[in-house]
């Protein structure tokens, strides 16, 4: 079942988004991992997407008729752990244990954790196997559907246009790719590295559905993650513009926080900040 | 072998429905016998040899067994971080029957040969790997394979390969084969350069040589055991391989003696970096390196 008909509303998305930024802030800040920045830009599509959409059962993970997320920008594990954690598939207390020594929740998701359909961290690897699982639908008729989560700077990876390429013509009708689009990558900007610009026009012809929109929007993120197949037969793709380190003011938009770490002090006044947007 | 392998698996997939061949756009004249058969549970992905790979993790999360077919060094190098992760990691039921292993396909050029394969996959966690040796040891480690449901990889070379076995002879991925028991040194083959050690030993017979001569149709596991009776029944073992010397089949050997304190006299014989850039026919090829019985003399 969806969280949703566990009793939370569009309300209790956005408080979910705040909570998820919260644990990851205070994850990394504990870890001193990296990655924040991600996991700030897709906290949104997270919540909309596990709170109000997906299909599953926490106390069944391997549930057969459960949706598939696969999340191929993988070292925004921060982020996957502490939904995965609101969602009931593990403990919230675990969260601290993030990237410590025999922990399981390693700092490129891993699929020994409940709830994770498959372990990422190199990028280009999700959507194919997003692909697999969807032929499997098709082939079973079945009705759940396969997302798959990718960072704008992880399409510079060729297996993902083989997997492009594959989904139109496998008519993959059930399979959704959602970019987080915060137009930031390892060294700078999406623009100035890849130069990845028109990207929506890219996915139009190869033959997928299209859609446009804010990422950090929670209606437009419901109903362009609730509803079928743009174009009936064919993949759909979500292009979500975002903010790298969206919700803490002094993350937004800066690369630096691909890499740090909040001290103490950053830390109260990034959850501050969370508390005051509420 | 490639087409007693293909009907092989066609028999067995037409009992298994969650078994799905999916192909990266080669096996021209071999596949089509499955495809005709089982059009249902065979997919083309195009020339795409990663996302083959993912999508075979996909497809086998969700409930499926997953055979891939290429060439050589197509569904293994060029993919090997997809087989690494999606595959071996999670330990799935995806199988990659390659094609042209070893010197198969000598003519094609450096880019054709597959020299490395078997090393390489044999590092991969959860990993079988299998070299038959003849039409034979391959039809029966096919069902074997597929039967574990787990990540396997069976190396065939091409095809008209000679039947090197007896009819009826039990073939297993766990246990070498004894096609011939002797005294002075031990041949053991994997793969069908099995062929030069069961001739190298007629001659070296003729020399007053008794050599015995083993089948490892696994090359993972590798069965430990018969290389320690081996070690222990002769005073020399020369290895062979269609593959670089260098971690290869040689190499797995060498380490299961050195483990067990043993030292019997010991030769490598496989490819070589002269061989690189060179082209020939596979004949011709191993030629370059010498007869195999010069090689099993010097070490006696
Ligand atoms: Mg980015």
């Amino acid at each position: 079942m969806t969280l949703a008909e566990r009793g939370l509303n569009m309300t209790d998305t956005r408080a979910l988004a705040r909570r998820l930024r919260g644990h990851a802030l205070r994850m990394t800040h504990l870890s001193r991992a990296s990655h924040i920045g991600s996991c700030l830009s897709m906290a949104d599509i997270m919540a909309v997407l596990y709170g109000a959409v997906l299909r599953l059962n926490p106390a069944r993970p391997a549930w057969p008729d459960r949706d598939r997320v696969i999340i191929s920008k993988g070292h925004a594990a921060a982020i996957v752990y502490a939904t995965l954690a609101e969602c009931g598939f593990l403990p919230i207390g675990e969260l601290d244990q993030y990237s410590a020594d025999g922990g399981r929740l390693s700092g490129h998701v891993t699929m020994t954790v409940p709830g994770v359909e498959l372990s990422t961290g190199s990028l280009g690897h999700g959507l194919p196997v997003a692909c697999g699982m969807a032929l499997a639908a098709q082939r079973a008729s079945a009705v759940w559907r396969s997302f798959c989560v990718l960072s704008d700077g992880e399409l510079d990876e060729g297996s993902n246009w083989e997997a492009i390429q594959f989904a139109q013509r496998a008519r993959l009708d059930t399979l959704f790719a959602i970019v987080d689009y915060n137009k930031i990558q390892s060294f700078g900007t999406v623009a100035a590295v890849s130069d990845l610009h028109p990207l929506a026009d890219k996915f139009r012809a190869f033959n997928w559905g299209v859609t446009e929109i804010d990422g950090h929007d929670h209606p437009a993120l419901l109903t362009a993650l609730s509803s079928g197949p743009i174009i009936p037969g064919r993949p759909t793709a979500i292009v979500a513009h975002t903010v790298k380190g969206k919700g803490v003011s002094f993350m937004e938009n800066q690369l630096l926080w691909h890499y740090r770490n909040p001290d103490a002090a950053q830390l109260a006044t990034a959850l501050a900040e969370l508390e005051a947007g509420a | 072998m490639r087409t007693e392998t293909i009907d092989a698996l066609t028999a067995y997939a037409r009992g298994a429905p969650d078994v799905m061949l999916l192909t990266a756009d080669l096996g021209y004249s071999v596949l089509e016998r499955f495809a005709e058969a089982l059009p249902k549970q065979y997919v083309n992905v195009g020339v795409c040899e990663q996302a083959m790979v993912g999508i075979a993790a996909g497809l086998a999360l969700t409930g499926h067994r997953v055979v891939l077919y290429s060439i050589v060094n197509f569904p293994t190098l060029r993919c090997l971080e997809q087989l690494r992760n999606d595959v071996c990691y999670h330990d799935l039921p995806v199988m990659v029957i390659a094609v042209g292993g070893g010197l198969a396909y000598g003519p094609q050029g450096y880019t054709h040969h597959g020299v490395e394969d078997l090393g390489i996959m044999a590092m991969l966690p959860n990993m079988a790997v299998a070299c038959p040796a003849d039409p034979l040891e391959a039809e029966a480690l096919l069902p074997q394979l597929l039967d574990r449901r787990r990540p396997a990889y069976l190396r065939l070379a091409r095809s008209g390969e000679p039947v090197l076995h007896p009819a009826g002879t039990k073939v297993t991925l766990e246990r070498a084969i004894t096609l011939r028991s002797g005294t002075d040194i031990a041949l053991l083959a994997t793969g069908p350069i099995l062929g030069r050690a069961l001739a190298a030993a007629q001659t070296l017979a003729a020399r007053g040589i008794s050599a015995s001569v083993l089948s490892f149709p696994g090359f993972r596991p590798l069965d430990q055991q018969a290389v320690l009776d081996a070690a222990r029944g002769h005073r020399a073992i020369l290895t062979l391989e269609e593959h670089m010397v260098t971690g290869g089949f040689g190499s797995r050997v060498a380490e299961v003696l050195l483990a067990a304190g043993l030292a019997p006299r010991f030769g490598k014989y496989g490819v070589t970096d002269a061989l690189r850039g060179q082209i020939g026919s596979q004949a011709w090829l191993l030629d370059r390196l010498g007869p195999v019985e010069d090689h099993a003399m010097a070490l006696l």
